[in-house]
């Protein structure tokens, strides 16, 4: 049991970050917040897939002279390494729309938005 | 010693969530964010992952930290309290971590070396990439030279998103200032 | 920001430091942890400091509008142009082993180029992104004062097009 925890603890985390992170984008109506929400989602992301190539008395993936043979996974690196950059451009994007939302509507809650768009299709 | 570390890092990370979803000021939960991302790079620091601990170290903790700060600036700094709590969300995020806790049950323990992941395409990596490639950083040769492609993609994202911020805010604002500021170097006066 | 003469020299001795650790990041990103992601972010991080103490105004006076942008698409061309290098010297696209007579060499090669068309594209897409935020709402004098740069023709046109639909 206690072996059971320890070994799924990561993993367990990792899905509360997660669903932090859901629940920020799903309840919240501030765009702002549900940028920095889908953030924490990422991040928790890269932690499950750091967490799964983790390998128990390996040595970091550069290659050592003196002749260690047990290696953390290299892959799940490079897709999170690539990932983190690729991101943070990404929520620069997100963060631009905002920025534009808030210069269109002056507000940046998700229900005013809409009512500003239902009086517009109104008067249209 | 490690399991320690790992056990301490990630309950400050979840202790950190959680604080973000309840405050409500925007700009003491961008600071947490950077806490946030510097606690994940120490993490990786320990999951052996040194590469991507610096990434996200200068990524996460840094840019990511900053562009949100002037996001505020440009924005809100507070978020307005909710009209009506609403319990759909709640329900759906508590059933989905039960589904996604239910699907761990299965996994591989934490660090096992026999997990199936380590014994499909890393080996080839590892064992070979030193001879075929060469340079010591296995990351490296796999990010430059194995998945050449894939990182090429990568790159072209970031221009793209890159490209996509610059004419979101840039754009904009030329529209704005430069009819009314009244000196028109475009050649548009002639028409104005 | 005329005042915190602290802020300023301590800017200014940070600069050189920050931007030769890129450098290294970069060039040593085969032996040791690093990268051309790595190195862009923190090259362009020596920039953000010098916005965040300096203003947007000087900022572009230091890394202009002409500069960034095209820098944006340089990194991806030569990453895209060592691909088509391997691919005119016989081998597949992003094939290095034909750059050099030895294979290990051509890796080598090609990783450096690769990983420089990382960094460059990385550098210069995070200081435009920055620069954008925050030369957005700002006093941006300096654009008013700069019709000659190679955008203002293209961008007016623009302008006009807009101007045309709105009328």
């Amino acid at each position: 049991m206690l072996e059971t925890v320890l070994g799924l603890y990561n993993y367990w985390i990792v899905i509360l970050l997660m669903m932090a992170g859901f629940y920020t984008v799903i309840a919240r109506g501030n765009l702002a917040k549900k940028i920095i929400g889908l953030n924490i989602f990422q991040t928790s992301v890269f932690l499950l897939y750091i967490s799964m190539g983790y390998v128990e008395g390996g040595t970091a993936p550069i290659v050592d002279p003196d002749g260690a043979d047990l290696y953390t996974n290299p892959l799940p690196s490079v897709l999170i390494l690539t990932a983190i950059v690729v991101g943070v451009a990404t929520t620069a994007l997100g963060l631009a729309l905002v920025v534009r939302i808030r210069e269109s509507y002056g507000t940046l809650e998700e229900d005013e938005i809409l009512e500003i768009e239902d009086r517009r299709d109104g008067e249209a | 010693m490690e399991h320690i570390i790992d056990i301490v890092l990630m309950a400050f990370m979840a202790v950190a969530a959680i604080v973000m979803i309840r405050l409500r000021s925007l700009f003491a939960v961008v600071m947490l964010s950077g806490i946030f991302s510097l606690l994940s790079a120490s993490l990786f620091v320990v999951l052996d992952a040194v590469d991507v601990a610096f990434t996200e170290a200068a990524v996460g903790a840094g840019i990511s930290t900053v562009l949100m700060l002037s996001t505020l600036a440009l924005t809100f700094r507070d978020e307005r309290p909710p009209r009506r709590r609403d319990p759909v969300p709640l329900v759906v995020v508590l059933v989905t971590g039960a589904a996604l806790v239910y699907g761990t049950l299965d996994m591989p323990h934490f660090g096992d070396p026999d997990a199936p992941i380590h014994h499909h395409v890393a080996p080839r990596y590892i064992v070979d990439s030193p001879v075929e490639v060469g340079p010591p950083n296995m990351v490296t040769s796999v990010l430059a030279s194995y998945r050449g492609y894939d990182t090429l993609g990568e790159t072209t994202v970031i221009f793209t998103a890159g490209i996509g911020v610059m004419v979101l805010l840039a754009g904009s604002w030329r529209r704005r200032r430069r009819p009314a500021s009244g000196r028109t170097p475009g050649g548009t006066e002639t028409r104005s | 920001m005329r005042l915190y003469s602290v802020l300023r020299t301590s800017t200014k001795l940070l600069m050189p430091p920050i931007m030769l650790f890129a450098l290294y990041v970069q060039f040593h990103g085969d032996y040791g942890p690093g990268g051309g992601f790595q190195a862009g972010v923190i090259f362009a991080v020596a920039f953000i400091v010098f916005t965040l103490i300096f203003g947007p105004v000087r900022a572009r006076q230091v890394a202009p509008r002409w500069v960034t942008t095209p820098m944006c698409a340089v990194g991806v061309l030569l990453y895209a142009g060592v691909g088509l290098a391997t691919l005119l010297m016989g081998g597949e696209y992003l094939n290095y082993n034909v750059l050099a007579h030895d294979p290990h060499h051509g890796q080598h090669l090609g990783i450096l180029l690769v990983e420089l068309g990382v960094g460059i594209t990385v550098w210069a897409v995070m200081v435009s992104i920055f620069l954008a935020f925050v030369g957005h709402d700002g006093d941006d004098e300096e654009e008013d004062d700069d019709p000659a740069s190679a955008w203002g023709c293209d961008e007016g046109t623009l302008i006009d097009a807009r101007e045309d639909d709105r009328a």
